[in-house]
């Protein structure tokens, strides 16, 4: 969404820096999943700030509905039923863009403008520079991006990045019943996470701890996990996420081998004709040829 | 140029038309596929309506160049089969390139270094069409391994292939009486007895 009074820090497909003189706070939003009861107010509101109404859905035998992110549903919850030494333990995670420091997907896309990091840390699209390509999906190490089947363009959480931008704190924070979505500056959002940690540890979840994976340059969405040493406990939230080294490949290390070599090419041929000059039928052919018609 | 009656027939009007018709979709893919790699080309979108118009049109004209490649291959391959002569005339093309031709190995239809340049287009052509489908997510969803992987060689591939046709473009200017060939498909007797005798001798029944 374009209408913001944000700070930018990056911009996708742009080789210049942008304005980088003002100095904002770096904001974060806290999921603690243990304090989250999966009620789903947090998707209600989202729906309702954002005006996305997906459609309805049926019944996967579970209580994730949507069963999936889409285009219309920027944030899921995802429940698991983890059984372990005879415990079954009700593990619920939402679901959705994790705001990475380092975005996969603002490295591939090839749209300038399309996806914007601002200063304050969100990763936000603008759809009306979107061009449809999916790149960002591919970039993604979380696999949140979804394009949408009605216009072609990628869509996925903004963080509310036009209720922050008035210093309100995001639709899904403000809803949450239980505190289970706080919002803050960064800083306030891991000291508030070690409490939770703290508290965690003395009920006995010793393995209790912060997810916020530096492998992406940690994230302005993170987990506190009461089993932080096995995040793929929670639906397959990845362990060590960072950006494929193939993606890194393609949309690193080629861009400027391939556009050097390329001009070499161009150059090259161009000096080679002007230093050695054209390759000529030679005169004593051509007169050879002329005899003969004679 | 004066058309001689005498000058040796080197391409048939059809496969003239099929050369053009892979020449100008690859051209549009260059250009397209560019602007999607490095943001210094992204202006070249403007050339295809903007960047949307530049996305969508790019997979369909990379169907009618596989499409149009694949005709070249079928009517080309077996003229481009390699031989010791061929592989004698690549690992002397370094002396052609600084200007004496005179001692090169004599040559049929195709020299040594366009029967490489064929191979090496119709892997291109083969790793380009495979991997621009794991890309085209308009109708495909493959798993997204697959796409980074198709990513990473489509570009790469792409990269190759413009470096090779700047070459193939180079070859044809570079050498005086060639491009004809492909405009109205003949060539005078003296530039096939230079460049291709084995193919004049073929042809003409002369020595």
């Amino acid at each position: 969404m374009a209408l913001q009074s944000l700070d930018i820090a990056r911009r996708s497909a742009t080789t210049t820096p942008p304005p980088t003189v003002r100095e904002t706070t770096e904001v974060a939003k806290l999921i603690d999943v243990s304090t989250c009861i999966g009620c789903k107010a947090c998707q209600a509101a989202c729906m309702e700030w954002n005006d996305i109404r997906d459609e309805v859905g049926s019944c996967s035998g579970v209580f994730d509905n949507p069963v999936d992110l889409t285009a219309k549903s920027w944030t899921v919850m995802r429940f698991a039923e983890v059984e372990e030494k005879g415990n079954l333990q009700w593990l619920i995670r939402k679901d959705g863009c994790m705001h990475c420091a380092d975005p996969g997907c603002l490295k591939s896309c090839p749209a300038p403008g399309a996806i914007i990091q601002y200063a304050n840390g969100i990763v936000d699209f603008h759809q009306e520079n979107c061009i449809g390509c999916g790149y960002c999906i591919t970039g993604c190490p979380f696999n949140i991006p979804r394009m949408s089947q009605a216009d072609n363009k990628a869509y996925k959480c903004t963080l509310c990045s036009d209720r922050v931008a008035v210093g309100q704190a995001p639709a899904c924070a403000k809803a949450c019943p239980t505190g289970a979505i706080q919002f803050g500056s960064k800083e306030q959002m891991k000291d508030y996470a070690d409490m939770r940690i703290g508290d965690l540890k003395s009920r006995g979840y010793d393995k209790a701890g912060l997810y916020d994976p530096q492998g992406v340059g940690g994230t302005h969405v993170m987990y506190v996990l009461h089993h932080a040493d096995r995040p793929e406990l929670y639906r397959g939230l990845p362990s060590d996420p960072s950006i494929s080294p193939l993606v890194s490949l393609w949309k690193g290390f080629a861009k400027p081998l391939a556009t050097l070599s390329m001009a070499a090419i161009a150059l090259g041929t161009l000096f080679h004709y002007v230093t050695m000059g054209p390759n000529e039928v030679s005169k004593e052919l051509e007169d050879e040829m002329e005899k003969e018609d004679a | 140029m004066i058309r001689n009656p005498k000058d040796l027939a080197r391409y048939t009007a059809q496969e003239r038309a099929n050369h053009w018709a892979v020449g100008i979709s690859f051209i549009l893919l260059a250009l397209s596929g560019l602007a999607f790699f490095h943001p210094a080309f992204y202006p070249l979108t403007q050339l295809f309506g903007g960047g949307v118009w530049a996305r969508i049109l790019h997979p369909f004209i990379g169907l009618l160049m596989a499409a149009s490649y694949l005709v070249i291959f079928l009517r080309f391959r077996t003229l481009n089969v390699m031989t010791d002569v061929d592989r004698e005339w690549i690992s002397r093309a370094g002396e052609m390139m600084a200007g004496d031709d005179h001692n090169m190995p004599e040559q049929g239809k195709y020299n040594g270094g366009q029967k490489a340049m064929f191979w090496a287009m119709s892997l291109s052509m083969l790793l380009l069409f495979v991997s621009g489908i794991l890309l085209w997510r308009a109708y495909f969803g493959f798993p997204v391994n697959a796409v980074r992987l198709g990513a990473v060689i489509h570009a790469a591939t792409a990269a190759v292939m413009i470096g090779m046709i700047m070459v193939h473009i180079y070859a044809a200017t570079w050498v005086k009486g060639t491009v004809r060939a492909m405009w109205y498909g003949t060539v005078t007797r003296a530039w096939a007895k230079q460049h291709h005798r084995a193919w004049y001798r073929q042809v003409t029944g002369k020595s």
